[in-house]
């Protein structure tokens, strides 16, 4: 698995382009429609001048007044038959390109939700941010409407100069030579320019990661009285890009010139060799008229493939990054032939010669671990700080897989189980509880299990009952009944702020909520103060009384509700026992939870 | 549980609006455009040659069709007669038009594009240097999310427009005045009944106005619910993933990504009619043109020549129509982006800086003094947090508070940081009210540390390097050291080089307690307040920490919240604190001997130790 963030290559933009088809193909038939719109309404612009040559060198220069109105009426009704279709092909792209790009957005995300941990550990979040906002809005206006004009006015040029052609083989043949130079140049400066497209979307990610981190760390910021220095850092980040922007406004403005320039100086040409003709009566005025008016016409057609071409690299630079992103194959999924757990669980959770390193790193945090905790059992986990306490407990419900060794969960290795399964078997909380913006019943509930797959609407697994006993038994319930709007009452950034204490009780409502048979439970009363801690305690021990727990201790009251003790040191368990007996037989385990007051009084 | 929004919760004030009324959007529309003019104001003289670029352009360009009558009506003639001169001059003008045209135009291109780019940068640095301002008050109820996709989507919007917008609009005015000008010039009559097809089409761009208005404010509060819940759940995998909440995040963003989708296709929808008009409008314009015109030809009254330039033009001014309300449309995006933008720049930071800042004495001392505070948050003015209230600290002290939950402990610390500023009454610092200190004199002189220990991206040294950034390595790992982590972080692949990728993702959270805690040692502040800073770390670590906080508050003036009560032992006098006010005040030994709050909670704390 690759998991590292690529930094800018460059591939060829149709190839990258290409790679949008998926998305774009169940609604072929409306782009295709406006594509089609688009063109006829060109080609009757472009018949415009033809009729245009028609009244000029018929009825106007012969004084025929009969058929002129018919001949005007004609150029009406392709004014209108063109107006019509503008709006026509607007219309058919309006909801396709933006039901693509929430298609892509909804998969990219749902994609990012089942990589596993290991991955965002090392993607910084703004570059994700930045895949699934910009890249995808600069995706939907290509396919919306500088595709579909790339198309187009590749056509009416076509078409173009085939009328010019027709008109006249010299005249066409003038507007060939010219068209060389323009082909060769507009290439070599669009591939530069989709280089910096990237490099662009890439710098782009950096500062919204930049962004992020303002944000997220505010606290931080303020207390050190830092913002300054971050901004500075922004500001370079900001400057980077402003330089590569700049790059490619020179660029672009290249682009134009050499678009402009050599279609002025073909008709310049024309109007040379079409004077000539005249004068030796090989072409009419009418049809030289008629040949700038169409040249002149196709000005817009062609100035504009320079902006087009760099959309296209635009939008072929924000596909590459979208797909660097759904390619990374998630590492932790669903086995091809998963073994059921037994129903219900027993809840033996057994660590059989784990071993353990971060990916890309170099040292094991875990060195071959072996423990058991029996169905029913609650076992402690101590350990200096970073020993990989932490690190244990994301091996139990998968957030990282072991790299070697086995988790067994009665007699299952976890790498053989439906994650779902899994998951809803072991209940984790976590450290730093993360809240989101929502109401305290999602925030409790999170995952809602099995009201998923159906109607949006369908009804929750869980009744308020349920929560309300979670929260009971996180001793939760007094603090959420005082909220304003009770379980209704949004939390998180958006909503009320709440303690650490409060925080993680919540936490601990989320883990029991399912009554799943494993807990997991990282440090669970660090952020709460002595009273509470004293009931949440006294809730806790009700709740592991039925089932199985492996609880991060870093306090001796915490580790008093374990049956038994076990002591993570240097990658390994270093001792098992229960916590009086370890006190009194492991000096490390005494130094480990022994208190300092203890050590004062 | 459905889907649809109720998830969200209720809150005491949504966010944003959906739909702005009137006035509001008057006022939001007036802060945009003064915020446009103060923007682009520096680069006048840049936008003046940007100009005369422009129109020296089109006045290249305009001249073309001149050169092609010319060269028909009488350069043909001559050449029929002989005379090549005429011709060889239309055509070698023609030609220099052509390079003049192209020449401008780049030049034109470079110029605007660098003066977008410049004001882009400018906008950036002002809402990422005003967010760093702001109170926390504001972060708190404005929320990340929310600062980012300011930040980042609602600035794409103005770079869309800065990118292709500045062209397209001064180009449009450009070739409407050019063009009305010539065709009067050329035929007054013809003239008139191109002037008569504007009047719908200014009818036609109000409507456009305002309904693509509506749509696009739809847009940025939409795309911004997106960018919430898109951060959340990244930020939040780990929950996500071990609560199986995946499937419903899914259909959650899938609601968003919905409404942001239906607001963006409305705004097309607009587009597409306007489009569509303009081009009706356009080739009506063009058909009587042609009529009239031909008539008087074959009347006499008008050259063949004439009426083909005349035409020419008229294709001219309508052909780009399609791409400058593509233009249009992208300012109208931008102008929503706008919006929202200036209303964060024109939110007052809730904790000023003095105008005329009071310098502290040096060496800043330390005494901290609540004199008649009282606080109640400006939001919710129902409830008070803290009652009236005095409280000196005297220089060198260290205090613990103490308390459960929600009694005011962290509120009277932010206080003393001045993250908020007290309702009623002045905090102090050496005599002098924290309003009238300088924002860089005070983060100097004092220094929060929270529970929420947040590592930046970069490495381990850069990180405790925050506490002072011009700190020597040495100075790093001697501060780092002294907190009793020196052990960890050399024990890292890279040691004090390692990166600590995103948020730390590899430090446990005793660890990042660590690094913050470095940091204040670092920063060497009179004044140190620390809020649950050391929740996460295992006893040994917290007693390293102690000893090492026993000597590093020694002398400096401390405000100790911690939960365990050993922490709260090594402080010189303890207040105990309950709904907002001060109950008992002491010496730890003073309030263990007494039987108030403070000698219950020490019992209850002694009875869960081993």
């Amino acid at each position: 698995m690759s998991t590292e963030p690529p930094s800018g290559h460059h591939g060829s933009t149709t190839a990258a382009l290409r790679r949008l088809g998926p998305y774009i193909a169940p609604h072929r038939l409306p782009l295709i429609g406006s594509g089609l719109a688009a063109l006829v309404a060109t080609l009757a612009g472009l018949a415009v001048p033809l009729w245009t040559r028609s009244i000029v060198d018929g009825p106007v220069a012969h004084g025929d007044l009969t058929t002129l109105p018919w001949l005007v009426l004609g150029v009406l009704a392709f004014g209108l038959a063109e107006a019509g279709l503008i709006l026509l092909r607007r219309m058919l792209v309006a909801r396709p390109s933006n039901r693509i790009e929430a298609t892509m957005r909804a998969d990219l995300f749902a994609h990012l939700q089942r990589l596993p941990v290991a991955f965002h550990d090392r993607w910084a979040s703004g570059q994700l941010l930045s895949r699934a906002t910009t890249d995808l809005t600069t995706i939907r206006w290509f396919v919306a409407f500088s595709g579909i004009f790339l198309v187009v006015n590749g056509v009416t040029l076509a078409v173009g100069i085939g009328v010019l052609l027709w008109l006249s083989p010299w005249l066409g043949l003038v507007v060939g030579v010219t068209a060389v130079p323009l082909t060769v140049l507009t290439l070599a400066l669009e591939r530069r320019y989709s280089r910096e497209a990237r490099r662009a979307q890439d710098q782009g990610g950096d500062l919204a990661t930049v962004v992020e981190e303002s944000a997220l760390g505010i606290r931080v910021l303020k207390s050190l009285g830092r913002g300054r220095e971050l901004t500075a850092r922004f500001m370079a980040e900001a400057r980077g890009l402003r330089g590569t922007e700049l790059l490619k406004v020179r660029l672009l403005a290249a682009l134009w010139a050499v678009l402009i320039l050599l279609p002025e100086i073909a008709i310049a040409a024309i109007l040379g060799v079409g004077a000539y003709g005249v004068a030796h009566g090989s072409l009419t005025l009418g049809t030289l008229v008629a040949a700038v008016s169409v040249l002149t016409y196709l000005y817009w057609p062609i100035a504009s493939i320079g902006y087009l071409l760099a959309e296209a690299s635009n939008a072929a630079a924000a596909t590459t990054r979208y797909w660097e992103v759904r390619d990374v194959v998630p590492a932790i999924v669903d086995p091809a032939a998963p073994r059921s757990l037994l129903t219900p669980v027993r809840g033996e959770l057994v660590l059989r010669d784990v071993h353990f390193t971060y990916p890309g790193g170099d040292r094991e945090i875990l060195r071959g671990v072996d423990l058991t905790v029996a169905p029913g059992e609650t076992m402690a986990l101590v350990g200096a700080t970073g020993s990989g306490k932490t690190t244990l407990t994301a091996l139990v419900p998968r957030l990282y897989d072991v790299t070697g060794g086995a988790v067994l969960l009665d007699g299952v290795d976890v790498r053989d189980v439906r994650l779902g399964d899994l998951r809803t078997a072991v209940a984790t909380a976590f450290e730093d509880p993360v809240l989101i913006s929502a109401s305290v019943r999602e925030n409790v509930a999170l995952g809602v299990p099995d009201a998923t797959g159906g109607s949006p609407a369908g009804p929750s697994t869980y009744t308020d009952e349920d929560v309300w006993g979670a929260l009971r038994i996180a001793s939760a319930d007094g603090f959420v009944a005082a909220l304003p709007w009770g379980l209704d009452t949004r939390i998180g950034e958006q909503g009320m702020s709440l303690s650490g204490g409060q925080r993680q009780r919540l936490a601990l409502a989320r883990a029991v909520l399912g009554r799943p048979p494993v807990l997991v439970l990282d440090d669970p009363l660090s952020a709460l103060d002595v009273h509470t801690e004293a009931e949440v305690e006294g809730a806790l021990r009700r709740v592991l009384g039925g089932v199985t727990a492996l609880v991060v201790a870093h306090r001796p009251s915490t580790v008093q509700l374990a049956d038994r003790v076990a002591m993570l040191q240097d990658g390994r368990i270093t001792a098992v026992g229960d916590h009086s007996e370890l006190l009194a037989t492991d000096p490390a385990y005494r130094a480990l939870v022994s208190s300092l007051d203890e050590v004062r009084t | 549980m459905s889907t649809g929004t109720d998830w969200r919760g209720v809150a005491d004030e949504d966010e944003e609006a959906d739909v702005v009324s009137t006035s509001a959007g008057l006022k939001l529309q007036q802060q945009a455009r003064a915020l446009v003019g103060d923007l682009v104001r520096p680069h006048r003289r840049a936008v003046f040659w940007a100009v005369v670029l422009l129109v020296a352009e089109n006045a290249v360009m305009l001249a073309g069709p001149l050169l092609v009558a010319g060269a028909i009506d009488t350069g043909v003639p001559a050449a029929l007669r002989g005379d090549l001169g005429p011709l060889a001059w239309a055509i070698g003008g023609y030609a220099a038009t052509g390079i003049g045209a192209a020449v401008l135009r780049a030049a034109f291109l470079a110029l605007s594009g660098r003066v977008g780019q410049d004001v882009l940068l400018e906008i950036r640095r002002r809402v990422f240097a005003h967010g760093q301002r702001l109170s926390l008050d504001f972060h708190e109820s404005y929320t990340s999310g929310r600062l980012i996709s300011r930040l980042t989507s609602d600035l794409d919007s103005l770079n869309d427009l800065l990118e292709k917008g500045l062209d397209g609009l001064l180009g449009a005015v450009l070739s409407l005045v050019g063009i009305s000008v010539l065709l009067i010039w050329l035929d007054p009559v013809l003239a008139a009944i191109v002037l008569l097809g504007f009047v719908p089409l200014v009818f036609l761009t109000r409507w456009f106005q305002r309904r693509s208005r509506a749509s696009y404010r739809l847009t940025r509060t939409t795309v911004a619910r997106l960018i919430v819940h898109f951060v959340e759940s990244m930020n939040g995998i780990r929950a996500v993933q071990a609560f199986r909440r995946e499937k419903r995040s899914d259909q959650i963003m899938d609601g968003l990504s919905g409404a942001y989708r239906d607001a963006n296709a409305d705004a097309f929808v607009t587009v597409a009619w306007y489009v569509g008009f303009l081009r009706l409008v356009g080739n009506v314009t063009l058909a009587v043109v042609l009529l009239v015109g031909g008539l008087r030809v074959v009347g006499g009254d008008l050259q063949l020549g004439a009426l083909t330039a005349f035409l020419l033009y008229l294709r001219r001014f309508y052909d780009p129509l399609d791409d400058l309300a593509q233009f249009f449309n992208a300012y109208q995006s931008a102008a929503a982006a706008l919006e929202k933008i200036s209303s964060v720049l024109d939110t007052p930071a809730g904790v000023p800086e003095p105008a005329t800042p009071v310098a502290l004495p040096v060496p800043v001392r330390g005494e901290l003094a609540f004199e008649e505070v009282r606080f109640a948050y400006a939001r919710a003015t129902t409830r008070e947090i803290l009652p009236r209230f005095s409280l000196r600290v005297p220089a060198g002290q260290t205090v613990a508070l103490v308390g459960a939950t929600g009694a005011g402990k962290s509120t009277l610390a932010k206080l003393a940081a001045r993250f908020y500023d007290p309702t009623e009454g002045a905090v102090r610092l050496d005599r002098v009210d924290l309003r009238d200190v300088a924002d860089t004199d005070l983060r100097s002189a004092l220094v929060m540390i929270t529970q929420d220990a947040f590592l930046f991206s970069g490495s381990v040294a850069d990180n405790v390097a925050m506490g002072r950034p011009s700190a020597t390595r040495e100075e790093i790992v001697a501060a780092t050291g002294a907190v009793g982590a020196r052990g960890f972080v050399e024990a890292l692949p890279d040691g004090f080089d390692t990166d600590v990728r995103k948020r730390g993702g590899r430090l446990s959270a005793g660890q990042r307690q660590l690094v913050s805690l470095a940091r204040v040692v670092l920063a060497d502040p009179a004044v140190v307040l620390l809020d649950e800073a050391t929740s996460s770390l295992d006893v040994p670590s917290e007693r390293a920490v102690q000893a090492a906080l026993e000597t590093v508050l020694a002398g400096r003036t401390a405000l100790i919240i911690a939960h365990r009560l050993s922490t709260v032992l090594i402080a010189d006098r303890v207040l105990v604190m309950a709904d907002g006010r001060v109950v008992q005040d002491g010496s730890p030994e003073q309030l263990l001997a007494g039987a108030g709050e403070f000698a219950d909670l020490h019992a209850a704390w002694r009875a869960s130790l081993a």
